[in-house]
């Protein structure tokens, strides 16, 4: 599968990363490499095979519905790079 | 009669489903244990699996699965014995992890359905598509500073029920009628306690247009409506919106709307116009939900009765009106409260005073059920006093005003206040025959065929017997000295 | 007496014990070392001081006759292990201000067991590479040189790179690592070391910055079969705040070294040998066949059919998973920010400043086989290959106990030896990967030298939760194949 220099501009949109223009065609053309490597896969026949989403073969455990967390503002707010009066601050969002 | 909007090529029909986000009572959130209680201080109920913090994973919370069963069951909806959660992968300020965990191609719960009541008295049934977990996100402030918005985690991770109808609702009432009887449904099980304000439940409505008789249109979500009286005015604007673009010769776009209540109109969400692809995957940090029917049939056994069953046995045992029993099942304390006064006694007339007197004196001192201006027992101890012809029904108006005001019992009352009510048809006798004798040209003018004149006779007499006199008797006995 | 720094850490054990020396002239020992190896590059993050206060409790508890199962060993802690109060980055820039207010279950399983942390060793960012070349803090060396060449230097694999030179240039006695496609395996072949990817599962991923959580695991590396025994019952156990942790009892480890292997059945799976496979790499692999048998097992061969798929079923998963679980890295909350007029500005300024270029390729990658209308054709169909994968193990089970291959194609390549092609590197993980896919236990240890003098690892993989027997036959292994080559860095 061959990929554009547009798609490769659509995903690093979605993935939120910048990508230079002059960088484009290269990307493209490393994932464009990548993808054309994994499809191999479609010539393996999967008719009738569950897909597995994980290896642990156990029952999805579930917690006591009691307040063990939180609390820990201090904990929280340790490593942001911008914060004021208890909350994280970003560029503003407008809607 | 169908609801339809008259444009200026004729008739449009509203086609409109309901994307209702209800918070799930628990103590803790879905996948972490952090509080959930509304209004604490910033990220104070936020842990570092909410912060999203590197290394961090999800536990379920066996609350959140319990209230989704629940609300499941009192949907009448199909309970998935396996359901899986995915993540709805996009970034946004009040979404630590860059996504949301949800649940997209097997949801917890199934098809249901939800009878709306309508205020004329008919019922409709709205199908529910599907009701899933998902985490709800944060809260972002961006009118505290100039050029910064202000990031909070509380809500981040609580967990919500995300309940979608099928488009089955034609217009603005009855969305509004699916809103207040789903609320009403959640309020009973316990799941979640409907609080629009507040936020923990929320109505994205997604609406469109059509001429009787064509296939779906394109339709339009429109958010940010919190209140049923806001849904009912947003759908009314979009509907009008819609036929004045499609009348204009234009196209309705799919798109997401704001509700703009100041201004009374919904607006696009440019900054969101661009397509939103979650990639969806099931989540590699948990494992399905499998649930056996023993554990869903335990759940089922401790369900309460439900607005729909206790309104029929409101109407069947009690012989209410469908209206009446349909205003007391709204909420369930007041219908516990009208059956406790009901008990043993006329449940028309308990019906008529829970309604009527009672309900006037709630609103008017601003109380809630769980704080009434009277107790039951109270309030049935008057209705008693009715019931034996103690007092009447008039003096009784009187009794319960000083129920309210001095709290004291209302048999307490008659006789402090010697209320009780004369039956002795001689005295009633006695006090007509002074009314008569001290206005002889209003009886001649009666006489005479001034009919009305009757009614200023039973005034006069009632006054004679501060107001005492039983009011069947004087009819009566007045009629038959006047003859 | 052999020097401190030449120890396993079964017998610093028994001397520590034999009270021969103190804790702290152990770890003092490794930190000497520790500065003499600077160059080659394989700590992020020194916590000399702390081991020092570390060493001391252990003395005092060892005093006390109160000794955990690690107490005194230094060891080193991949930096993807969220240490509380220390730096914690993945290698990553985006991390590079990172102080985590928390302890990764594995790394407080092993404080608690008395373990002394020399400092947070470097990997290929976010645990993503076989050569560890993509750490933001520079490329780390492997202690071990070419015969032919000294002056080349050399990868030590990855993405576990730093803990493997580590342990490797006697810097520390053993070190956690983290597997996901090979990264413990591979870089333990390259290094001459002993790594076990234990069953996924069977150590906790709290705090564990993720990469792809369907694969991670954490498991140790060390210098003897011995050591990882030891090493794996202080890191494992089930934790209830990791949902796929398996609830498993830990057996011990150490008592299922009974060199006994008679009547075992180990697999050879005949697609481990493709063309093009070295004849070095054959050779190595038949004398492992020749030791087993001599020790009373049987080899059996077997088919594993869809092996040569498990690449790019692993290509699809991981950078998918990866996509997903690297969107948190947004310069809100914590890492590295640059600034932006926007928060969308803001978000992919930092995660462009903050993420290299192989971290960057797989988020597209993984972002692109999720997106709108190639679900189906890549990742639906990568999961179902995968179950294909790991029912092919489950069959070849039904008949043998364990399966024996090389771990890597290759012995260390250069530094400067590597072409532009991604795909290239990826091929370095060709033995490892199906055993990830698969969520078995795999170990690497040292099965012989290249002929230009640089340590070539074989593989164990065993079945689920059987990591006992995978070390039984390790154990016998190493024995039969009685590897005492060291670095030249070491005999230097």
């Amino acid at each position: 599968m061959s990929l554009d220099k547009d798609t490769v501009r659509t995903i690093a949109n979605l993935a939120r990363l910048e990508v230079r223009d002059d960088e484009l065609d290269h990307l493209a053309g490393e994932l464009s490499n990548i993808m054309t490597f994994v499809e191999q896969l479609a010539e393996v026949n999967t008719d009738g095979v569950q897909p597995m989403t994980s290896v642990a073969d156990l029952a999805l455990p579930q917690r006591a519905d009691i307040v063990t967390d939180g609390n820990c503002r201090d904990k929280i707010l340790a490593n942001a790079p911008e914060q004021q009066d208890g909350f994280f601050l970003v560029p503003k969002v407008v809607e | 009669m169908a609801y339809v909007i008259q444009g200026e090529t004729g008739d449009w029909e509203l086609v409109i489903g309901l994307e209702v986000h209800a918070q799930v009572t628990s103590n803790s959130k879905l996948f972490s244990g952090a509080a959930t209680n509304f209004g604490a201080e910033p990220n104070t109920q936020v842990s570092l699996v909410d912060a999203a913090m590197p290394g961090m994973l999800p536990v379920i919370n066996e609350k959140c699965v319990e209230q989704a069963v629940r609300t499941g069951l009192g949907l009448k909806a199909q309970i998935n014995l396996t359901s899986v959660f995915a993540r709805k992968n996009y970034f946004y300020a009040d979404l630590p992890q860059g996504y949301q965990i949800s649940q997209f191609e097997f949801p917890i719960v199934g098809e249901g359905e939800v009878i709306l009541d309508m205020p004329d008295g008919s019922t409709r049934t709205v199908g529910i598509e599907r009701l899933h977990l998902e985490q709800d996100a944060g809260k972002s402030l961006h009118d505290q500073h100039p050029s910064k918005s202000f990031i909070d985690l509380n809500r981040a991770g609580v967990c919500l029920m995300e309940i979608v109808s099928k488009p089955d609702m034609r217009s603005p009432e009855e969305a509004a009628a699916y809103v207040t009887k789903l609320r009403s449904i959640l309020r009973y099980l316990g799941s979640c306690d409907g609080n629009m304000a507040e936020g923990s439940m929320r109505a994205d409505a997604n609406v469109s247009v059509r001429k009787a008789g064509e296939p779906y249109r394109t339709r339009a979500e429109i958010k940010n409506v919190n209140s049923i009286r806001f849904l009912q005015q947003a759908i009314e604007y979009e509907a009008r919106r819609q036929i004045d673009v499609y009348e204009e010769g234009g196209t309705v776009v799919q798109e997401t709307r704001l509700w703009d209540s100041v201004k009374g109109e919904t607006r696009s969400m440019r900054s969101k116009e661009m397509a939103h692809d979650y990639r969806y995957f099931p989540d590699p940090d948990l494992l399905p939900l499998k649930l056996t029917q023993g554990y869903v049939d335990g759940i089922k056994a401790t369900l309460p009765e439900l607005p729909d069953e206790k309104k029929d046995r409101f109407i069947k045992d009690y012989g209410l009106s469908t209206y009446d029993a349909g205003v007391l099942v709204a909420e369930q304390a007041n219908a516990d409260f009208f059956e406790a006064v009901a008990k043993g006694r006329d449940p028309k007339l308990a019906c008529n005073w829970v309604m009527g007197d009672f309900a006037a004196a709630q609103n008017k001192q601003g109380r809630s059920i769980d704080n009434p201006v009277v107790s039951a027992a109270s309030l049935g101890g008057l209705v008693d006093l009715i019931a034996d012809n103690t007092i009447s029904g008039r003096i009784a108006k009187e009794v319960f005003e000083l129920m309210v005001e001095t709290g004291k019992a209302p048999a307490a009352i008659v006789e402090e206040k010697g209320l009780k009510q004369v039956t002795d048809t001689g005295a009633i006798e006695a006090a007509i025959d002074a009314v008569l004798a001290a206005n002889p040209d209003k009886v001649a003018d009666y006489k005479g065929g001034k009919d009305k004149l009757f009614g200023f006779f039973v005034g006069q007499v009632m006054k004679n017997t501060g107001g005492k006199a039983n009011p069947a008797l004087v009819n009566d006995i007045l009629k038959a000295k006047l003859a | 007496m052999t020097k401190l720094i030449n120890l396993t850490m079964a017998d610093a054990r028994k001397a520590l014990a034999a009270k021969d020396f103190t804790a702290v002239e152990l770890v003092d020992a490794h930190i000497a070392q520790a500065e003499k190896a600077r160059p080659l590059n394989a700590f992020v993050t020194e916590t000399f001081d702390l081991a020092r206060e570390q060493a001391k409790a252990s003395d005092a508890r060892i005093a006390k006759g109160d000794a955990g199962a690690m107490e005194g060993l230094p060891i080193g802690m991949k930096d993807l292990f969220c240490t509380e109060g220390v730096r914690t980055t993945a290698s990553s820039k985006i991390l590079s201000n990172f102080v985590p207010p928390y302890e990764s279950t594995v790394s407080a399983n092993l404080k608690r067991a008395g373990a002394v942390t020399i400092g947070k060793t470097a990997l290929d960012e976010f645990a993503m590479g076989s050569s560890n070349m993509t750490s933001a803090f520079g490329n780390v060396e492997n202690p071990w040189k070419r015969k032919s060449d000294p002056s080349v230097k050399l990868v030590p694999g990855g993405s576990s790179g730093g803990s493997a030179s580590a342990i490797a240039s006697h810097s520390v006695m053993a070190a956690t690592g983290t597997d996901t496609g090979g990264s413990i395996r591979q870089p333990a072949s390259f290094c001459g070391i002993v790594g076990i990817k234990p069953t996924y599962g069977r150590c906790s991923r709290w705090g564990v910055v993720a990469f792809a959580s369907s694969l991670d695991q954490a498991g140790p590396m060390t210098r003897s079969v011995r050591d990882a025994a030891i090493m794996l019952g202080a890191m494992a156990g089930h934790d209830p705040k990791d949902s796929t942790s398996a609830p498993m009892p830990v057996p011990n480890f150490e008592a299922a070294l009974t060199g006994d292997i008679r009547g075992l059945k180990v697999g050879i799976p005949k697609e481990y040998r493709p063309d093009g496979l070295s004849a070095e790499i054959q050779a190595l692999w038949d004398n492992g066949i020749a030791m087993l048998k001599d020790a009373g097992a049987t080899p059996v061969e077997i088919s594993l059919p869809h092996t040569k798929y498990a690449l790019a079923t692993y290509y699809i998963i991981a950078p998918a998973e990866c996509s997903s679980n690297l969107a948190r890295y947004d310069g809100l909350r914590y890492g590295v920010r640059v600034e932006g007029k926007t928060l969308d500005e803001m978000y992919a300024k930092s995660r462009a400043a903050g993420f290299g270029k192989e971290v960057r390729r797989r988020i597209l990658v993984g972002t692109y086989v999720l997106s709108a209308g190639y679900y189906d054709a890549y990742y639906a169909k990568a999961q179902k290959v995968r179950r294909l994968i790991a029912d092919d193990f489950a069959k070849a089970f039904q008949t043998v106990d364990v399966i024996l291959t090389p771990t890597a194609p290759s012995a260390a390549f250069g530094m400067g030896e590597t072409d532009d092609n991604p795909v290239t590197m990826w091929l370095n993980d060709v033995f490892t990967i199906p055993t990830s896919m698969a969520g078995l236990p795999g170990l690497s240890l040292p099965g012989g030298l290249s002929a230009d003098g640089l340590p070539l690892g074989l593989q164990l993989i065993g079945r689920p939760f059987d990591e006992e027997t995978v070390l039984r036959v390790a154990d016998v292994m190493e024995k039969a194949v009685g590897f005492n080559a060291l670095p030249a860095f070491v005999e230097a």
